[in-house]
C-alpha cells in the first residue's frame, strides 16, 4: 500500500547521492586517511600492524560514519522537505527506516567495500578478512540506526556535529567490543560465531526499536 | 490517592510540600552520614590484606551504586516527560544529570585512589571501571544536549529520549562483570545474599549507602525547588513568596494596566 512512497523515497535518496558525490566520497577519503595515520604514528612493523589492523579499521570506519551521519537529516531539514516527510500520510517510522537504510547503502557500503584493501595495507592476517567483513556488515547498520536517533535529536541545532558524536559514541562501544573480539578470535583461528550472534541480535533489536525513537526525535526537533 | 499524586506534580504544591519535608530528610541524611562515617573510619576492623586503605570502599561503593540508580531515575523521569508531559518531571530530569555526572566522577576517582595501593595502578581497563566511564560519557551527552537546546520543554523531551536510549547501557554495566571477567573483583555487596564480608564491615557500608541516597534526595529536592522558582518566576505565588508585600502592587499594576 505504501510501496509508492517507499520507492520514491529510495529513488530520491539515490538520486541525491549521484548528484552530490562529495557526500559519499568525503567520508571514504577520510576513512583512508585515518587508517594511514596509524602506521605513520605508531609503527610500520608488519607484525605489530597485524595485531591492531582489525580494531583500527573499525574505529576509522566509525569516525567516517560519524561524519556522514551528521548530514542524514540536515539537508532535508534545511530545505523543508523533512516537514513534508512528517506530514505525509505514509507511516513516518517506515519512511525513517527506509531513509536510514538507503543512507547506509550510499555512504557506509562503499566504506565496507574499501575495507579489504586497507586490511591488506594494514597486514591483517588472511584468517581475519571474513570476520572483518561480516562484523562490518552486521555492526555498521546498528551504528547507522542508533546514530540516526542522535542525528534526529541534533538536526536543528547550530553546532550539531560535535554534539552528535558526544551523545552517540558511548552507545557504539558494545558493537566495537564484539567486532574487535570477533576479529581477534578469527586471527587466532578460533570460533567467533558467538560474537557474530551478539552483533546480529543487536542488529535485530535496533531494527525493531530505533525507527520509532528516530521518528519521535524528529518530531521533537521540528517542534523546537 | 490519585489526586494526591496529581497535586504533587504541580510545581506549586511540590514546592510547598517539599519545603516541609526537606528539614526532616536533611536531618536523617546528616544522622546517617555521621554514623556511617564514624563506624566506617573508626570502628570497622582493618582488612587483613589491604590494611586501612580499604576504607575508601565506604565512599566508592555507595557512589558507584548511586551513580547507576541516578541514571535509572533520570530515565524514569524521561519516560514520565514523554508520556504525560509533566513539568515537574522535566525539572527533575534536568536536575539529576549534573548530580549523576559528579557522583559517577566521584566513583571513578575513589576507585583510582583505592586501586593504587591495592593493584599498583590508578586506572585499569577492566569491565566495571570502563562501564562507569561510559556512564559518565552518557551523563555528559545528556548535559550537552540539554544545554544546546534553548527551548526548555523541547530540551527536556530530547534529553528524555536520549536517557531512555542510554538506559540500554545499564544492563551492560550490570552484567559486564560476567561478560568480560578481568581484574576487578566480582560485586561483593548484595542484599539478597549472605554478605561475603564480616558484619562489622558490612553494616557501615549499608548505612553509607542509605546516607548517600538521602543526600541525593536532599540535593535533588533543593535543585528542583530552585528550578521551580526560576521557571515559575512570572506566577503570582512565586512573586508573593519572594516579596509578601508585592501581592497588592501586582494586582494594582494589573488593574492600572487594564484600565
Amino acid at each position: 500500500m505504501y510501496w509508492y512512497s517507499i520507492k520514491s523515497m529510495i529513488s530520491r535518496e539515490l538520486l541525491i547521492a549521484v548528484r552530490y558525490p562529495a557526500e559519499v566520497l568525503n567520508p571514504l577519503v577520510f576513512f583512508l586517511m585515518v587508517v594511514t595515520l596509524f602506521p605513520l604514528g605508531i609503527s610500520p612493523e608488519p607484525q605489530f600492524l597485524a595485531q591492531i589492523a582489525g580494531p583500527v579499521i573499525w574505529i576509522a570506519a566509525l569516525l567516517a560514519m560519524m561524519l556522514s551521519l551528521d548530514s542524514l537529516f540536515k539537508n532535508d531539514f534545511d530545505d523543508g522537505s523533512l516537514e513534508q516527510l512528517l506530514i505525509s500520510p505514509s507511516p513516518i517510522v517506515m519512511l525513517v527506516l527506509v531513509k536510514v537504510i538507503t543512507h547506509w547503502f550510499t555512504t557506509v557500503f562503499p566504506i565496507i567495500l574499501l575495507a579489504p584493501l586497507l586490511a591488506m595495507m594494514m597486514q591483517l592476517p588472511d584468517e581475519g578478512y571474513r570476520a572483518l567483513i561480516l562484523t562490518l556488515l552486521l555492526g555498521t547498520p546498528v551504528i547507522s540506526m542508533i546514530g540516526g536517533i542522535g542525528a534526529a535529536l541534533t538536526v536543528g541545532l547550530h553546532r550539531g556535529g560535535v554534539l552528535l558524536s558526544l551523545i552517540v559514541l558511548p552507545l557504539f562501544i558494545p558493537i566495537l567490543v564484539f567486532s574487535a573480539s570477533a576479529i581477534e578470535a578469527a586471527n587466532m583461528i578460533m570460533q567467533y560465531d558467538g560474537q557474530l550472534a551478539m552483533l546480529a541480535a543487536m542488529l535485530v533489536l535496533a531494527l525493531v526499536t530505533t525507527p520509532f525513537a528516530t521518528a519521535f526525535a524528529l518530531k521533537i526537533s521540528i517542534n523546537n | 490517592m490519585w489526586t494526591w499524586y496529581h497535586k504533587l506534580s504541580s510545581p506549586k504544591w511540590f514546592y510547598q510540600l517539599s519545603g516541609q519535608w526537606l528539614p526532616w530528610i536533611a536531618c536523617a541524611a546528616v544522622l546517617f552520614l555521621g554514623t556511617g562515617l564514624v563506624m566506617a573510619l573508626a570502628y570497622a576492623p582493618a582488612d587483613y590484606q589491604q590494611g586501612n586503605s580499604f576504607r575508601i570502599m565506604y565512599i566508592h561503593v555507595p557512589s558507584a551504586i548511586l551513580a547507576q540508580s541516578c541514571y535509572m531515575m533520570m530515565a524514569v523521569a524521561g519516560g514520565i516527560v514523554l508520556i504525560w508531559r509533566i513539568k515537574l518531571a522535566e525539572m527533575v530530569l534536568k536536575c539529576i544529570a549534573p548530580f549523576g555526572a559528579s557522583i559517577t566522577f566521584l566513583a571513578l576517582v575513589t576507585g583510582g585512589i583505592w586501586g593504587y595501593p591495592t593493584w599498583g595502578t590508578w586506572w585499569v581497563w577492566d569491565a566495571r571501571g570502563t562501564s562507569m566511564l561510559i556512564l559518565l560519557f552518557l551523563y555528559f551527552g545528556v548535559i550537552a544536549l540539554q544545554s544546546a537546546i534553548n527551548n526548555t520543554s523541547g530540551a527536556a523531551r530530547a534529553c528524555a529520549l536520549l536517557s531512555l536510549v542510554g538506559l540500554v547501557n545499564i544492563p551492560i554495566i550490570k552484567y559486564s562483570v560476567e561478560w568480560w571477567n578481568t581484574l576487578h573483583q566480582p560485586a561483593t555487596f548484595k542484599l539478597t545474599e549472605k554478605p561475603s564480608m564480616p558484619m562489622e564491615m558490612w553494616l557501615p557500608l549499608l548505612i553509607m549507602v542509605v546516607a548517600f541516597y538521602l543526600v541525593f534526595t536532599v540535593v535533588l529536592i533543593m535543585r528542583v525547588r530552585n528550578e521551580i522558582l526560576e521557571r515559575e518566576y512570572k506566577t503570582n505565588w512565586v512573586r508573593k513568596l519572594i516579596d509578601p508585600s508585592a501581592d497588592r502592587s501586582i494586582k494594582s499594576s494589573v488593574k492600572n494596566g487594564g484600565e
